[in-house]
């Protein structure tokens, strides 16, 4: 790659900069405060020293919490256990970043067709490409800087400080350089997105899998997502992993830089197909249409999240067995936003989760609308004689409907896998579905606030994505933050009742449905009202 | 006559920029009518509001004898819409949209989607970006013709197509109007223009400036002359229908307004006409003017 092969690369910088100036200063922001808040908190949760002690023994000897946030190597320090308690989810969200980030300014420039206009101009071949590269991973190191010092300043010690933030935005490295080769290989930039954040997916349930069990541990060294903690910042840290993501960050990088002048501008290196000449008979109305449209992401959700749920409910059931049942385990479990047994802790959290990815999940499928909207494809339909809430039934079906049916696919299989390793799979199925279809009211609340979005405000429908970022990081860091309760209720979530284990509450139940009809109905009715635009 | 689309005094705002100022429009049944402005003068606008997917801020709109705002999806069975902006699904191919959108309109026929696929020259078997831009708008145009409806809106339906499918297209729209089709034509291309439509109306700023059948226009039309004289001209530079009026000797040259040819003929007969040569009047002369910004000679 020559000089010229760069020129203009400032140019870009500046101009994705100023694109993402609203939300890029949001993720460095919410990313970097995080651990220097959590560690601050630690010291309320845990006063006594005694109490510290026995985290690492009982957190880190419990496979299903291993699971679900990583090994935890020492916990008797506010630094040990934020890099325990962040070190894996963090990296998934810096991860996200780093990719979206990449694709939105290359791929999903190719898509629009405004990077035909600038590559028309003085314009580096690679110029596109290194520019979506500085920005994101230049952004994930200022994270890492910022969290290093955040930890710095609330007393932790340096070396572990820096070991965090460095791994943080090596994993953010890592998926910039991942998102450069998948920008290539597909064809637009939604299916860029995805083949990325499966990757993701993956390297977290390596991750977990390779954590959670005795026998395979080596699985966990295969996922850039477990580097960050095999670091082991603030627990004797090992410099040396750092070699892994910075090389993998390299290697990635240099492939995508290979491969790009290999495919055509706006094409991916698969390649697409003809299609048939006519319609089939269930191209006919909207729903044929929502269903031609969604059913991909909708098929790639459910097999994922019935994995998913398949894993942790196999894994579910070792939490018991290898704990016992002491007092102190239970306080720290009750402490981790769990109520009763351990298993059943496990399974609400679990479902918790599982709530906010089917909110994910439907919120794309909403928005789906918007970009028909804003890519011009709506109105060559609306002048026909579909109406304007014919048509959005046909994607709500699949933001509603599609939203339950992931959900609840993800429960039943950790439900089916859970009872059948406890050897009661009636009881297993029922406990786990019904603590998955708790959730669905909250989910669908974050869907139909993504609908009032697009019906009032199109323009700012992505803030959606917004509303989302904050229910996740509530419902994941909100009981070890101790944010005050007005702040915790904002999240949906935080009113379902944490099945199984708890008791079963209909009221939020009911009101959380309400505001979903109500939030539908507002939505519906502004986008009736307003110019298409 | 009934009219298909009537449109008095629209106005539409996005924000602070005023996109429609007053505009009025009147299609009659059974016309092909040319709707013609400059770059951003409120063409599409327009168009969008008769389909009710933007609404209007005042004035009166009747599209089809009823209101595209409030009753959009029964007025929509019986039209058909060429969009500005052609865009397409990436994962359905151009057929599938096709038949898409011929069902949602209630209907296409299997006949006329043969016989226009042939002759547009169009694979109905590409996906979404395979389409090159001609290609693309030609998928939009079989789109629209494939059904069979009172109204067809065309916002600059050939933008993008080469010479051979142009004619195709002038051939498509002729026939149309044979059967009493309506269609109402944006369009930035004068010859296009000219050779399809009975009645245009040009707008500028969001208001129409002119309106009328082709010969109407034309009379609008300012004529070049050049003649030799037998003496000195006399009275011409006087009159007001007479512009840029250059006399070298007994030679004269100027233009005038085609409405007001007599009296500067007249002008010229009493001095005696040696040779006269009369470049007739252009319609693209008329839109140029009225394109113009800062237009003063006439309102
Ligand atoms: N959604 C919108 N938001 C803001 N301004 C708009 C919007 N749509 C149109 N405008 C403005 O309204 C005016 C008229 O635009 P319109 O698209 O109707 O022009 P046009 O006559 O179709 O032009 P062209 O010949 O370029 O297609 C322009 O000034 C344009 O900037
Ligand atoms: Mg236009």
């Amino acid at each position: 790659m020559s000089r010229a092969g760069l020129l203009g690369t400032g140019q870009l910088v500046r101009l994705a900069l100023r694109r993402d100036r609203v939300s890029l200063p949001c993720w460095i922001v919410v990313l970097s405060v995080l651990p220097p808040m959590m560690g601050s908190t630690y010291t309320e949760l845990y006063p006594s020293v005694a109490e510290r002690a026995a985290l690492t023994d009982t957190l880190g000897a419990n496979p299903s919490i291993a699971l679900l946030y990583g090994p935890a190597f020492d916990l008797s320090s506010p630094g040990g256990f934020v890099a325990w308690r962040i070190g894996g989810f963090g990296a998934v969200l810096i991860a996200l970043f780093a990719i979206f980030t990449v694709t939105r300014h290359t791929r999903a420039e190719e898509d629009s067709g405004r990077a035909e206009l600038l590559g028309s101009t003085v314009l580096g071949r690679y110029a596109m490409l290194t520019a979506a590269l500085i920005v994101a991973g230049g952004a994930s190191l200022l994270i890492g800087v910022l969290q290093a010092l955040g930890l710095i300043g609330i007393g932790e010690p340096v070396a572990g400080s820096l070991a965090l933030g460095f791994g943080m935005a090596s994993a953010g490295l890592v998926f910039a350089g991942l998102a450069a080769i998948s920008v290539q290989l597909a064809t637009y930039a939604r299916s860029a997105n995805s083949l990325a954040a499966t990757v993701v997916a993956v390297a977290f349930v390596l991750r977990g899998v390779g954590d959670a069990t005795a026998d395979v541990p080596w699985l966990s060294w295969l996922s850039p997502i477990g580097w960050t903690q095999q670091l082991r910042p603030f627990a004797g840290e090992r410099w040396w992993v750092f070699a892994l993501p910075v090389g993998c960050a390299v290697l990635f990088g240099l492939i995508g830089y290979l491969l790009l002048p290999r495919r055509d501008l706006a094409a991916g290196l698969l390649p697409e197909r003809a299609g048939p000449a006519r319609a089939g008979g269930a191209l006919t109305g909207s729903l044929g249409l929502a269903w031609r449209l969604q059913r991909g992401s909708l098929i790639g959700w459910l097999v994922a999240m019935m994995l998913g749920g398949a894993i942790m409910g196999a894994l579910a059931d070792g939490i018991g067995q290898l704990l016992g049942d002491s007092p102190q385990v239970r306080q720290i479990m009750r402490q981790l936003g769990g109520q009763q047994a351990m298993v059943d802790a496990f399974l609400a959290t679990v479902a918790g989760v599982f709530g906010l990815l089917a909110a994910m999940y439907g919120v794309q499928a909403a928005l789906r609308m918007r970009a028909e909207e804003a890519t011009l494809r709506l109105e060559p339909l609306l002048a026909t004689k579909l109406s304007r809430l014919r048509w959005a039934a046909g994607h709500l079906v699949f933001a509603f409907f599609g939203t339950a049916v992931v959900l609840l696919a993800a429960g039943f299989a950790m439900g089916l896998a859970h009872g059948f390793r406890s050897a009661d799979i009636g009881g297993g199925l029922t406990d786990v579905l019904a603590g998955s279809l708790v959730q669905l009211p909250a989910s669908w609340l974050l869907v139909g606030l993504a609908v009032v979005l697009f019906g009032a405000l199109p323009h700012f429908a992505t803030a959606a994505w917004g509303l989302v970022a904050v229910a996740i990081l509530l419902s994941l860091f909100g009981p070890v933050l101790r944010l005050p309760q007005l702040i915790v209720d904002a999240s949906p979530f935080t009113h379902v009742p944490k099945l199984p284990g708890a008791e079963i509450t209909a009221t939020p139940l009911v009101w959380l449905t309400a505001l979903v009809a109500l939030a539908l109905g507002v939505g519906l009715t502004a986008f009736r009202r307003r110019d298409l635009a | 006559m009934t009219e298909a689309i009537q449109v008095r005094g629209l106005t539409k705002s996005f924000g602070a920029t005023r996109a429609l100022n007053g505009l009025d429009l009147s299609v009659a049944t059974g016309e092909v009518h040319g709707f013609l402005g400059p770059n951003g003068s409120g063409k599409s606008t327009t168009i969008r509001i008769l389909l009710g997917l933007l609404r209007a801020d005042g004035g009166s709109v009747e599209l089809l004898g009823g209101d595209p705002w409030r009753e959009s999806a029964q007025l929509h069975r019986r039209l058909a819409y060429v969009p500005g902006d052609v865009t397409m699904w990436p994962n359905l191919s151009g057929g599938e949209a096709i038949d898409l959108l011929g069902r949602l309109r209630g209907g296409l026929d299997e006949r006329r989607r043969k016989d226009l696929l042939d002759r547009f020259d169009l694979d109905p078997t590409k996906k979404g970006r395979a389409y090159s831009k001609g290609n693309r708008q030609k998928v939009a145009i079989v789109a629209a013709l494939s059904s069979n409806v009172e109204l067809l809106v065309l916002d600059e339906p050939t933008a993008g197509l080469d010479p051979l499918m142009e004619e195709s297209f002038r051939e498509v729209i002729r026939a149309e109007r044979q059967q009493g089709r309506t269609v109402l034509l944006s369009s930035h291309i004068l010859a296009e223009v000219e050779a399809l439509c009975q009645r245009v109306s040009i707008i500028r700023l969001g208001k129409t400036v002119e309106t009328g059948t082709l010969a109407e226009l034309r009379h609008l039309t300012r004529t070049s002359i050049i003649a030799e004289l037998a003496g000195s001209p006399n009275g011409l530079a006087e009159l007001p229908s007479v512009h840029n009026l250059r006399v070298d000797g007994s030679q004269v040259s100027f233009d005038v307004d085609t409405a007001a040819l007599d009296e500067s003929l007249a002008a010229l007969t009493k001095v005696g006409v040696r040779s006269l040569v009369s470049q007739p009047p252009t319609l693209e002369e008329l839109f140029l003017r009225h394109y113009a910004a800062g237009d003063g000679d006439r309102g």
